[in-house]
């Protein structure tokens, strides 16, 4: 837990961060609406005799009590899909409509690309891009487990990423759920912190520029671009949306999620960030005892 | 009617997606099927209504690996996948996938095949069982069973001589 320790400054009730972290998390699932509503779920759910727990802040976002999520009958079905809760935030802030072009630019293995297509019922164009082939064999599984059929699956490095290929040349949005340090995923990988280091920050954080600029280039005027990470470091979150700002037509807005969550930073180590990043959401493990993450919903202007 | 073994086809490129031609009069490619075959198929053996297919294209990529997709794409089309893999053709008997048979079996009418409980676990672990009651029609079937109030598609299963084959594949297959 040592490199937490940067975060004691920002992060209040640093003591109970802490302790929260070192608590393993337990199996959360997302109804895939593709496959079953809700309700069908969940009296699938208590047929099998499985107790659950719907969060507040989404119907669709479930706590399971089992020690194996995969050998239910609703995982079989694709009514459920093993998620972990903060990572159903993103595409919620997203708010993907029916009919529309969405490109999910990191999106393997797909839970969040499921999660897209199902938002807009199924109905439109999600591009699911990964750059590692290894992965992508992962994500058109669960594609064709929940049925997605508006999805399509491209292999490509999401910087230099070429529309070419469809016959349309802009989104109405995107994500980029973009690789990262993936420090909040502690409660779940108790080894996610062993290769830290600041440089492998400063390596990936470039990166992630390079994603979201191509993002918010390759989405058209009015669109919206979330960004997002697993981890808690203002070099890979603030810092990106901030070179984004400065390099890209874009702005931060306001979004609304219930969940409880500490506001962007506007300054780390001596760097000041625009005052709209305080618009930006950290989920802290301990404020909703989930795993943590980051958001910034952007819209892209002229 | 023309003589196909006279016309000029090119190959199938498995290499790309290519959106299946409306109907076997418009093929270009040899042993490609259409999309009226395809649409008939389903709705000749499962009783699909047709319309359940309105909203969608088929595509073929590898050798009579058949995709049905919801989104905007050209043809041709060189990516990893489209939508999913929903139907075998260029055998001798026309198999539809696991996958699609859950997303779209429940409209089905014919050769959905109903299993209790101890059925329904067998055949998702991939065992074939003697079932006799069986008095339709041999070959591919949906199987299926009750859960919350309503029939629900596991998968495809192949049924001949009293024995119904469970065709889940291995990486779907699981203890349930």
């Amino acid at each position: 837990m040592e490199p937490l320790e940067r975060y004691r400054p920002i992060i209040d009730d640093f003591d109970a961060f802490l302790e929260a972290c070192e608590r393993p998390l337990g199996n959360a699932a997302r109804v895939n609406t593709i496959k079953a509503s809700v309700e069908r779920t969940l009296e699938a759910l208590e047929e099998e005799g499985l107790a659950y727990e719907q969060a507040d802040w989404n119907p669709r976002v479930l706590r399971l009590e089992t020690g194996s999520p995969g050998s239910t009958w609703t995982s079989f079905h694709g009514f459920t899909h093993g998620q972990e809760e903060v990572s159903a935030v993103p595409p919620v802030v997203l708010d993907p409509q029916s009919g529309e072009r969405v490109w999910d630019s990191c999106a393997a293995p797909g839970g969040k690309a499921t999660q897209i297509a199902a938002l807009m019922g199924d109905e439109g164009t999600v591009v699911a891009n990964d750059n590692n082939l290894g992965r992508i064999s992962a994500l058109r599984f669960n594609a064709e487990r929940l049925g997605a059929t508006s999805l399509a699956v491209t292999n490509a490095d999401a910087r230099n990423y070429s529309l070419n290929r469809f016959d349309f040349n802009e989104f109405d949005r995107a994500l980029v759920d973009a690789p990262c340090t993936c420090e909040g995923t502690i409660r779940k990988n108790p080894d996610a912190l062993d290769n830290w280091s600041e440089g492998a920050i400063a390596s990936v954080s470039g990166v992630q520029k390079g994603i979201l600029r191509r993002a918010i280039q390759a989405t058209r005027e009015g669109g919206t671009v979330v960004y997002s990470t697993c981890t808690f470091a203002p070099e890979e979150n603030e810092a990106v949306v901030q070179h984004a700002l400065e390099e890209e037509d874009c702005r931060v807005v306001d979004f609304d999620i219930g969940l409880e969550h500490s506001p962007g930073l506007t300054e780390w180590d001596g760097e000041e960030f625009d005052s709209s990043l305080e618009r930006a959401a950290r989920i802290y493990p301990h404020q909703n005892d989930t795993g943590g993450f980051f958001v910034a919903k952007l819209e892209v202007t002229a | 009617m023309a003589d196909e073994s006279t016309r000029d086809l090119e190959q199938n490129d498995g290499q790309r997606f290519d959106r299946l031609p409306a109907t076997p009069a418009e093929q270009t490619v040899e042993g490609r099927v259409s999309r009226e075959e395809v649409v008939d198929y389903f709705c000749d053996r499962f009783g699909m209504p047709p319309e359940t297919f309105d909203d969608y294209t088929f595509w073929e990529k590898g050798a009579g690996k058949i995709w049905i997709y919801g989104g905007e794409a050209p043809t041709p089309l060189e990516i990893e996948a489209i939508g999913m893999t929903c139907l075998r053709t260029r055998q001798e008997h026309w198999k539809p996938t696991t996958d699609f048979v859950q997303r779209f079996g429940g409209r089905a009418t014919d050769c959905v095949i109903e299993l209790d409980p101890e059925e329904a676990r067998a055949f998702a672990t991939g065992e074939d069982q003697e079932i006799e009651r069986w008095e339709g029609d041999w070959g591919y079937l949906i199987g299926a069973h009750e859960i919350a109030g309503d029939l629900e598609p596991i998968g495809i299963g192949l049924y001949v001589h009293g024995e119904l084959r469970s065709m889940v594949p291995k990486g779907r297959q699981r203890e349930l």
